[in-house]
């Protein structure tokens, strides 16, 4: 679904991803993972189409198409997912505006018609259960005033209504407490389906525990430097990044 | 570039949808003002003497004015001998809409607005001006069984004398200022409207003006008196075709409110702007106020300005009865070389009186759009309220906001509040709405009207989703 291939990336001049390789197939869930500045964030930005970011070097190609010549509307359309680590507000538009703007665009991209008031609110309703969102808050302007839990059960509540077929969730557990974590978490894994993929970047391994990801990867330095199963989370979440690091400076 | 420079390079391709001229054939006076004009305008219309009388003091009066050179903006002033003051489509019906010229009604049409139309579906009475004589007045019957009276100006000259020479100049008196002295002296026709005692209109009371003769100025006067415990919402929309030469529009409107009346008073105001390099475009320079002249009365004003080329509007409230209500809710945005210099005046005169004012200025281009307001509690007016809100939102770095608030309080028991914020539009809102599938036209569409959101609220629904759509088209093509 997703090849990244020899990924450098750049911002205002400054080099950040320096080589990336990663495939993700339907289905996987992969977890990126590593310590602060290592550019897992800008993995997640390079991706969904950020323009203050220049990619140098490498391709990325998203189902068979190169990722890289969309405008970031395009990708969303084609099934590219973003849930931002810091949601943004946008003052006068309800989410319920908002969202049945963007799901029109995307079912008009993918040749469906688009929904009257009522089959979007029937929608809307399924969709709210599954991250235990209130509807109250669905009518208030996007994001302004929301609590960061409520930011970012949003942000998946979101992604179940859009669709998508490769999610990328960026840093999604930070701020959150622990319930806030488990209803975000089950949201997600209630979206899980074989033709869909997932990545999430995390700090920290607390979400994998709710997340459960076929593949670990540790960037470092702007580069993938190890890659494992689940059990490479709970090693990092033990000792830390030291290790990796000091087998970085000896390789 | 930037993000912000493509919004800029870009808005300039939007184009003005309502730039065709219509082929109707129309009569008008030689260009100039004289006295000669004033009394072939006056005649033209049959009016009686003590009318012919006040034009012409009005006239010799504006003759002593000069233009007024305060507003932040800058135009070549228009030589008022080069203007024609009077235009009136030729072939006049009268009776019911199947006599009007069908090329007007195409007219009607292409704007959307289909009287017809609007009859059958909406329940709104439309009566529309072009240039400068009223075309047809629909509803007038059913108004008529409740006593309202809803008709052209020169109609209401001819039928309820009484009425207008009570109230005409009350508000804003001929020699009230240069635009306003002018109009009062050439003005030729425009709507008028008389809500009796106890009566709330059924229905919303809409005007729709163009301009559509090369060279002409347009100069309606519009006067609403609301009687004791009456109701009225009404409605205004302007747009003209697109000409390389400036058109004048010097408007005048007059609302009298009396006990415990209320008029709500929207305005959507597409005049052409002018080109992207500026050239062409109306002078929209109008006067608008309202009296609250009963207690507990209430006048409210909502107004969209997209179009015009120079703006210069300060629809305004006398807060005369006690406890009598000012509101003034506004959205202007200006693109390319558009310039508005527009706001309020809140004077308040009575006991326990309250006004409100919300403002979103959007700017784009290299426009220029100005705030200015005046917040007045006289020394009778005890516990007078005022809050202001004025908000400016920058597309692009060529562009200006500026905001001239006036504030004076007389008596000490009075309080007013002022708060003010300026914004850019964010990339980070821009990419947000483009991670969502929404492109980059449609996320500053939704972003501008969510920012007016609270100015679009006041506007009645069917005029709310116009405006809307207005905003979206004036945006049109202004991200790539």
């Amino acid at each position: 679904m997703l090849k990244i291939n020899n990924l450098h990336a750049s911002i205002e001049g400054k080099a950040i991803l320096k080589g990336i390789n990663l495939e993700v197939k339907p289905g996987e869930v992969h977890a990126i993972m590593g310590p602060n500045g290592s550019g897992k964030s800008t993995l997640a930005s390079v991706i969904a189409g950020r323009e203050e970011y220049e990619v140098t070097e490498g391709s990325v190609e998203f189902q068979g198409k190169d990722l890289l010549d969309m405008d970031p509307e395009e990708r969303a359309r084609e099934g590219v997912f973003l849930a931002f680590q810091y949601p943004i507000e946008i003052p006068g538009v309800s989410t319920t505006n908002f969202l049945k703007t963007a799901l029109n665009e995307v079912r008009k991209h993918r040749g469906q018609d688009t929904l009257d008031a009522v089959s979007f609110l029937k929608l809307m309703k399924e969709k709210m259960k599954l991250v235990e969102i209130d509807q109250s808050l669905l009518s208030r302007s996007l994001n302004e005033g929301f609590s960061g839990g409520e930011k970012k059960r949003n942000e998946i509540f979101q992604m179940a209504m859009l669709d998508p077929s490769l999610s990328v969730l960026d840093e999604t557990d930070s701020g959150l407490d622990i319930d806030a974590l488990r209803i975000v978490a089950n949201g997600v894994n209630m979206l899980k389906t074989p033709e869909k993929a997932t990545i999430v970047v995390t700090h920290y391994q607390r979400l994998l525990d709710y997340i459960v990801p076929d593949f670990v990867h540790v960037l470092y330095q702007g580069r993938i430097v190890k890659t494992g199963g689940k059990e490479l989370a709970l090693q990092l979440e033990e000792n830390g990044y030291d290790w990796i690091k000091e087998e970085v400076a000896n390789a | 570039m930037s993000k912000d420079d493509q919004i800029l390079e870009d808005f300039t391709k939007s184009e003005y949808k309502y730039g065709f001229e219509s082929n109707i054939e129309s009569e008008s006076a030689p260009k100039g003002l004289s006295e000669d004009i004033v009394r072939f305008i006056s005649e033209k219309k049959n009016e009686p003497e003590w009318l012919l009388e006040w034009r012409m003091k009005a006239y010799h009066h504006w003759l002593t004015l000069e233009e007024p050179n305060w507003p932040n903006v800058n135009y070549p002033k228009p030589n008022y001998q080069d203007i024609i003051y009077y235009s009136a489509p030729k072939k006049k019906k009268i009776n019911s809409l199947d006599e009007v010229d069908p090329e007007i009604l195409e007219t009607f049409k292409k704007l959307g607005i289909s009287l017809e139309e609007q009859k059958r579906l909406t329940g709104v009475a439309v009566d529309a001006v072009i240039d400068s004589v009223s075309i047809g007045t629909s509803f007038k019957e059913k108004l008529g069984e409740l006593g309202i009276v809803f008709c052209s100006f020169s109609e209401a000259v001819q039928e309820h004398p009484e009425l207008v020479k009570k109230y005409l100049g009350s508000v804003v008196p001929a020699s009230d200022n240069y635009f306003a002295a002018l109009n009062s002296a050439v003005f030729s026709d425009g709507s008028f409207c008389y809500i009796p005692k106890g009566v709330r209109c059924p229905m919303e009371l809409s005007t729709y003006f163009r301009i559509n003769a090369a060279n002409t100025g347009q100069f309606e006067r519009t006067l609403i008196i609301a009687d004791d415990d009456s109701y009225v919402s009404y409605l205004e929309g302007c747009t003209a075709p697109m000409r390389d030469e400036n058109q004048l529009h010097a408007a005048v409107v007059e609302i009298v409110a009396h006990d415990r009346a209320e008029v709500k008073y929207s305005t959507v105001q597409n005049w052409y702007p002018g080109d992207k390099n500026g050239k062409g475009g109306i002078y929209n320079f109008v006067t608008k106020r309202g009296i609250c002249a009963g207690d507990d009365s209430k006048i409210s004003w909502t107004q969209v300005e997209t179009g015009s080329a120079v703006t210069w509007k300060y629809p305004s409230c006398i807060l005369k009865g006690d406890r009598s209500i000012g509101e003034f809710y506004s959205v202007a945005v200006t693109n390319n070389y558009q310039q508005a210099d527009t706001g309020t005046k809140m004077i308040h005169i009575g006991r326990d009186t309250k006004s409100r004012i919300v403002s979103k200025g959007v700017s784009a281009g290299r426009s220029q759009n100005s705030y200015r307001g005046l917040v007045e509690i006289m020394p009778r007016a005890h516990n007078a309220r005022n809050f202001s809100q004025c908000d400016s939102l920058l597309m692009g770095d060529k562009c200006g906001a500026h905001t001239f608030p006036y504030i004076e309080v007389k008596n000490k028991s009075g309080r007013v509040e002022h708060e003010a914020t300026t914004s850019k539009i964010g990339e980070d809102q821009i990419f947000y709405c483009n991670q969502r599938g929404i492109g980059e036209e449609e996320a500053v569409a939704l972003i501008v009207n969510g920012y007016c959101k609270e100015v679009l609220n006041q506007l009645p629904m069917e005029f709310a989703v116009e405006a809307q759509k207005l905003l979206a088209l004036t945006l049109e093509g202004s991200v790539g």
